[in-house]
């Protein structure tokens, strides 16, 4: 038992980011083996809070033993500790998978690049683990700053299109920075188990109101909730392949993890659910984010560009378990942070791969890609079928969850709303797997073309990740109900 | 209505604040533009917060001698509050951070399209892109 686990989760990728600098000046190859140390001591220390989170209880870790409504205090209760393990481990396998394609991609930036990698990843585990709200924007701050700059570096577009994001995820931090300051001046505490028990009397007050506006605003704009996602297609697009596999699978998380916080944490259930009809609201722009992401991927022809906006839909499927308001749904929505992080977590590692050896993402440039990289397509595939959601795979089991919760709330559109997505999922990826794997009959006839396509699989280095996420969607959906069972029937709030 | 004005003009003065950093990030078509709209927005919330600290007649929080002189009958209502400044300066190092990646990824846009004018960076973009879009 180390009790200062929680913290060395945070401590170790940050100390280890200003470490890749100063060894990445004498040596340049020293920066990937550090990023991999650090992250993976980072991802031991997050899975011992996680073990002692279920054995023993919520953890309290009190920086530098100053009480906790003065001092910051780092609270890991079942939903942070599985959230915290989640971002671990995803950055640990994107980290895995960076080495090549980094060193083709941003030949003269790697020092750098380790550093804000580093940087950006201490930023996501700082906003699960604390449990002070000042504290949380300046977490939210460093992870989207890295973000920016993570962003900039990638292909053409990539200056613009972090532009744009920039200015959205500042009107987000600064929306939740306003947030911040109402409650403090109504309650007089930034503590978030203290803010828990203050705002209780103060409901009626139309600071409060306006303090929970401001956070849902600026947290749905930092979690690109429709209609706020309108910087994230072209962000994650642009991006170096290795950043969009950190941020599509984590940023828009972490943020969902925040909304869920603040609804149902800093403020009571009753609170979000009765008194202001916030969660109807939410669910309705959730219902728009998962038809409105499905509708606009089948528009793309850019592999990638169709994966932000089945992003941009997943997103919506959390923020509607969280305003379905009652167990099943909120169950299905934190199912859903760990089964669309792998899930996206192997699209975009494929991207990347696919791209390291081709260069090209178009969807009918494609061609034979199933001979030329049957593992990867393979990996493609599974990820595929679980968005899709066939049952061994975890998308299923998270779905599930959302159409039960959808059907206990008699809430019959977003039942059909999930079928819907459902079956346009199915017509997108066979899209793609047609290109792929389905072969022009005249040219099969002619029988000259087979051996000129060679295998060049991708390499190690990705092909690994790839399959540690593909084997996490397969594994994740057999144990779904360990999971629940162990964890999250414990992270949904009681009173549901 | 005057008076109500007149007795919190601090905060219409940070709405109003806030509301032009607002238009300028949204509305303005120049990148630098937008950057100046990011720093008037974010000031207005330092000057709301600092304000919320401000009380009349108050001093500043420093208690003299406050170890083992006597017992001092401290009047809380008598200092400002200091946290909202330490939670500002924290504020303006975020401010600063943000002002300089936004100023970064300006100088690369530059580079790119030789303009700040979010229309003519957008016109060459949509000549370079492939047909297919």
């Amino acid at each position: 038992m180390v009790p200062q686990s929680p913290v060395l989760v945070v401590v170790i990728p940050l100390i280890c980011a200003f470490l890749t600098l100063l060894f990445g000046w004498w040596r340049k190859g020293l920066c990937y083996p550090i990023t991999l140390v650090s992250l993976s001591s980072s991802f031991l220390a997050s899975l011992h809070t996680l073990h002692a989170v279920i054995t023993t209880g919520t953890i309290h870790y009190h920086l530098g033993n100053w009480e906790p409504p003065w001092g910051i205090e780092y609270v890991v209760d079942h939903l942070n500790a599985f959230v915290l393990a989640i971002v671990s481990f995803v950055s640990l396998v994107v980290a895995i998978s960076s080495k090549r394609s980094v060193e083709q991609e941003l030949p003269e930036k790697i020092v750098y690049f380790y550093c804000v990698f580093l940087l950006q990843v201490t930023g996501l585990l700082g906003i699960v683990v604390t449990g002070d709200m000042f504290n949380l924007y300046v977490f939210l701050e460093i992870a989207s700053l890295a973000g920016y700059a993570l962003i900039a570096i990638g292909e053409d577009g990539a200056p613009f299109a972090s532009f744009n994001y920039l200015i959205f995820g500042t009107i987000g931090a600064c929306f939740y920075l306003l947030g911040v300051g109402y409650l403090y001046v109504i309650s007089g505490s930034l503590n978030m188990a203290d803010l828990s028990q203050i705002l209780p009397g103060l409901y009626q007050s139309k600071v409060v109101l306006v303090a929970f506006a401001f956070f849902m605003v600026g947290v749905s704009l930092k979690m690109a909730l429709f209609p706020l996602h309108v910087w994230l297609p072209d962000a994650y697009t642009y991006a170096p392949s290795t950043v969009s596999a950190l941020l599509a699978p984590l940023m828009t998380k972490v943020g969902a993890y925040v909304m869920i916080r603040v609804m149902f944490t800093v403020f009571k259930p009753y609170f979000s659910i009765e008194l202001i009809p916030v969660t109807a609201v939410l669910s309705w722009m959730a219902a728009g984010a998962i038809l409105f992401g499905a509708v606009m991927a089948l528009a793309q022809i850019d592999l990638k560009r169709m994966l932000t906006y089945i992003l941009v839909s997943e997103v919506g499927y959390i923020a509607l378990g969280v305003g379905l308001a009652n167990r099943q749904g909120l169950t299905g929505a934190i199912l859903h942070i760990l089964n669309d992080s792998f899930m996206m977590l192997a699209l975009f590692l494929v991207v990347g791969a696919v791209m390291y050896r081709s260069g090209e993402r178009e969807i009918p440039q494609l061609r034979y890609l199933h001979r030329r990289m049957p593992f990867t397509m393979a990996a493609f595939v599974i990820a595929a079928l679980s968005v899709i959601g066939i049952p061994p795979t975890c998308g299923f089991f998270s779905k599930w969850y959302l159409i039960l919760g959808a059907i206990a709330a008699s809430q019959w559109v977003f039942v059909a709303v999930l079928l819907i997505s459902s079956l346009l999922n199915v017509i997108l990826f066979f899209r793609v797997i047609e290109h792929a794997y389905l072969e022009p009959h005249e040219e099969h006839a002619s029988g000259g073309l087979e051996l000129a396509i060679a295998t060049e699989e991708a390499p190690l280095s990705m092909l690994i990740p790839t399959l540690i996420a593909t084997a996490g969607i397969m594994v994740f959906g057999v144990l779904s109900g360990k999971i629940i069972s162990t964890i999250i029937q414990f992270a949904v709030p009681t009173s549901f | 209505m005057f008076d109500f004005i007149l007795s919190k003009y601090n905060y219409w003065i940070y709405i109003i604040l806030m509301m032009i950093g607002f238009y300028a990030m949204i509305g303005k078509k120049n990148l630098v533009k937008k950057i100046i709209g990011i720093n008037i927005f974010q000031t207005a919330i330092i000057l709301f917060f600092i304000s919320t600290a401000a009380k009349r007649g108050g001093t500043l929080p420093i208690v003299e001698h406050a170890h083992g002189h006597g017992i001092h009958h401290i009047h809380a209502a008598s200092y400002i509050n200091p946290l909202p400044h330490v939670l500002m300066l924290t504020a303006i190092v975020v401010m600063v951070s943000t002002l300089g990646v936004a100023l970064a990824i300006v100088i690369a846009i530059y580079r790119r399209y030789n303009t700040l004018e979010e229309d003519e960076i957008l016109e060459q973009r949509k000549w370079s892109r492939s047909p297919l879009f």
